[in-house]
């Protein structure tokens, strides 16, 4: 198989997300975590990129590490007190979930390899003016524009939620 | 090309890694952090299948957005509960949040 610079980017990716995941699962100090969660959540914006979704790895930037990975170093600091570096971060049934892990891994991956391992190539050439079509798509009504409508409700009450929650 | 099976296989390892996230980790922030790991191996799925299957309607992107929309309904309500749980007991151990456990 031909080595192009589209597998490069794929590897590197790769390492980004996978490394970057596998930083957020084991790391001892939750700030250390945090920041490993940004680096794979910029290698998930790397892989938008690579399928042609441009304006979905611009969210992704925005939206992930914009805000959530933000929010989530905020949490962090604000419980710091025990958020300190030589406590026990695991349960004692680590072992239990690696191994329902790996049988998960091994699972999807025969499944996955059966099912899909034909699909060499795209089945065709992603629209010229996807985004417009993607924003028509979310507000047309034979289309998303239901679950665009609750997606708005969902927010709007998770951020009253969330205020009212974390009040004093 | 990159086959679509290699990004399912990463999107699966990502998501496992998330779960033993979710199972093992002690401290409820890391937990959430977990969650958000599977999260956007849930994205990057439905991008793929979009990418390689049905390029032409762009429905798999649609549903990606509104996966983004969840997670971060799920991150501020989520962290809003801890930080919550945090000032009540002084503690973001989830196993130590037992007050409905039998």
């Amino acid at each position: 198989m031909e080595v192009t610079p589209l597998h490069i980017a794929f590897a590197a990716f790769s390492v980004l997300t996978l490394g970057g995941g596998f930083g957020v699962v084991t790391s001892r100090n939750l700030i250390h975590a945090a920041l490993f969660l940004i680096v794979a959540l910029f290698g998930v914006a790397g892989y938008l990129v690579l399928l042609e979704a441009p304006f979905l790895a611009a969210v992704q930037v925005l939206v992930y590490i914009g805000a959530i990975a933000v929010v989530v170093i905020f949490a962090v600091m604000l419980t710091r007190s025990v958020a300190g570096t030589n406590q026990v971060t695991h349960t004692n049934q680590w072992l239990l979930a690696v191994i329902t892990a790996i049988a998960l891994l091994v699972m999807l991956g025969f499944v996955l390899l059966n099912q899909f391992g034909t699909v060499d190539a795209p089945l065709g050439a992603v629209p010229e003016d996807s985004v417009e079509l993607l924003g028509r798509q979310l507000v047309s009504p034979n289309a998303f524009v239901l679950p665009f409508e609750v997606a708005s409700v969902l927010l709007l009450a998770a951020l009253i939620g969330a205020v009212v929650v974390a009040r004093e | 090309m990159i086959p679509l099976n290699w990004y399912l296989l990463v999107s699966a390892a990502l998501f496992c890694t998330g779960l033993f996230g979710v199972l093992a980790r002690r401290n409820a922030i890391a937990v959430l952090m977990s969650i958000e790991l599977m999260l956007n191996a849930v994205n990057i799925n439905l991008v793929a299948f979009w990418r390689y299957l049905t390029p032409g309607s762009l429905s798999g992107q649609a549903f990606a957005v509104f996966v983004f929309a969840v997670a971060a309904a799920e991150a501020a309500v989520g962290l809003a509960l801890i930080l919550s749980i945090y000032r009540n007991r002084q503690t973001v151990i989830a196993e130590d949040v037992d007050l409905m456990k039998w």
